[in-house]
């Protein structure tokens, strides 16, 4: 085979196109998916809320509060929900750096006394099988319609009262982290959450 | 003419004689990691196969453009171009299947699968035989993760894509969702389908 002579010149050209070449081919990729990865991003986001919230009438992605949290990194996201004019409840974002590969991400959708809704899942990378079971209803039934003032969010394991997922008790405590660091910022920014924007 | 004949084999070995899971037992990290349903093995597979095609056909084509002294970074990089476009791609169109794989997508730049398939056969063969070559042990590496990923949910789940057929509460195994299943199943299917080649064989 007449491959080219392994000179220094050789070598260094020859990756230098590779990675040129590589480079640009994701940079387009990039771009011509961007809009798309956002576009999923945010109808996961309005179904999300449509699945975490009491009935609803206005529109929650435009009444979108943030709020700095020293729990969180970016700041926390919260959605106030109204009928008739009326606040039926909100859905805060809440997140935990310590699932069992980084980042979690739910939403919790709650009643305006403070109990839980319903959550959803939003971002997560756990281990597929296991962590990713957290989706699964049998285990965020567990959640729904307790008041975090007198249910304690944590496992089993660590005192509280929510029965950890199998072979997941990590990302049992990273949910429960972030469910509770949720509820913990709906309950101090309630008041200002249950004024209409007009 | 004995073209074709060679062809059909090259198609056919990453199927039968050299399965990369089974035989070769390439490419265990996500064998290992993601089979624990039939569905995230497909999808696993599937990408896979994508990655390796793409792989295959960009190396076959510039191989005697690349000094053998730098040819492995030469094909990592390809290798991870074409990754990091299928997680994009995925994240933006089929969310559910990024969501389910999560880490392993990035994860198939160390397929040694792939990188072995670009070595050892597109870097001395022509375009069409490194087509046909990744096609075959793509097919092969799809058969192995679906079959394992379906037996470990079966025995791990009572479920066979998501269908589940035991009652709610059932008592499954729930060891052949957990990492050491993955291996006892993994062991097992070898075994019956070496089992099979082999007598087809004699």
């Amino acid at each position: 085979m007449s491959n080219k002579q392994s000179t220094f010149i050789n070598m260094v050209v020859t990756l230098f196109v590779i990675t040129i070449v590589a480079g640009m081919s994701l940079g387009f990729v990039n771009e011509i998916t961007l809009e798309p990865k956002a576009k999923a991003k945010l109808a996961k986001k309005v179904n999300g809320l449509k699945q975490v919230l009491p009935a609803f009438d206005n529109n929650p992605v435009d009444e979108l509060k943030l709020i700095k949290s020293e729990k969180a990194k970016d700041s926390v996201e919260m959605y106030p929900a109204f009928s008739e004019g009326e606040f039926v409840g909100a859905a805060v974002i809440g997140s935990s750096e310590k699932g069992f590969s980084g980042l979690v991400k739910i939403m919790v959708g709650f009643k305006p006394n403070g109990e839980i809704q319903n959550i959803v899942v939003l971002e997560q990378k756990e281990t597929p099988g296991l962590g990713t079971k957290m989706k699964d209803d049998k285990y965020i039934q567990q959640y729904r319609d307790k008041n975090p003032s007198e249910f304690d969010l944590k496992a089993t394991k660590d005192g509280g009262k929510i029965d950890a997922l199998t072979g997941a008790t990590i990302t049992t405590r990273a949910f429960s982290e972030a469910a509770q660091m949720a509820y913990e910022e709906f309950i101090k920014y309630k008041e200002e959450l249950s004024k209409p924007k007009n | 003419m004995a073209e074709t004949i060679d062809q059909k084999q090259n198609f056919l070995k990453g199927i039968v004689k050299d399965n990369p899971v089974f035989v070769m037992l390439l490419g265990m990290c996500p064998t290992l990691g993601v089979t624990s349903s039939a569905f995230n093995g497909l999808g696993m597979a599937v990408a896979t196969m994508f990655v390796l095609l793409m792989s295959n056909i960009v190396v076959s084509l510039i191989k005697k453009q690349i000094p053998s002294k730098v040819r492995i970074p030469a094909f990592i990089i390809i290798i991870a171009s074409f990754v990091t476009i299928v997680e994009m791609v995925l994240e933006a169109f089929i969310p559910f299947l990024y969501e389910q794989l999560g880490i392993f997508i990035p994860l198939i730049v160390v397929n040694c699968l792939i990188l072995g398939r670009a070595e050892a056969f597109a870097s001395k063969n022509n375009l069409w035989s490194s087509i046909l070559d990744a096609l075959g042990m793509g097919v092969g590496f799809i058969i192995a993760l679906t079959a394992l990923g379906a037996a470990r949910e079966i025995l791990g789940s009572g479920s066979i894509f998501d269908f589940k057929f035991v009652g709610e509460d059932a008592n499954t195994f729930i060891l052949f969702i957990l990492p050491p299943g993955a291996f006892i199943a993994l062991a097992y299917l070898t075994y019956i389908f070496n089992r099979l080649t082999t007598k087809t064989a004699k």
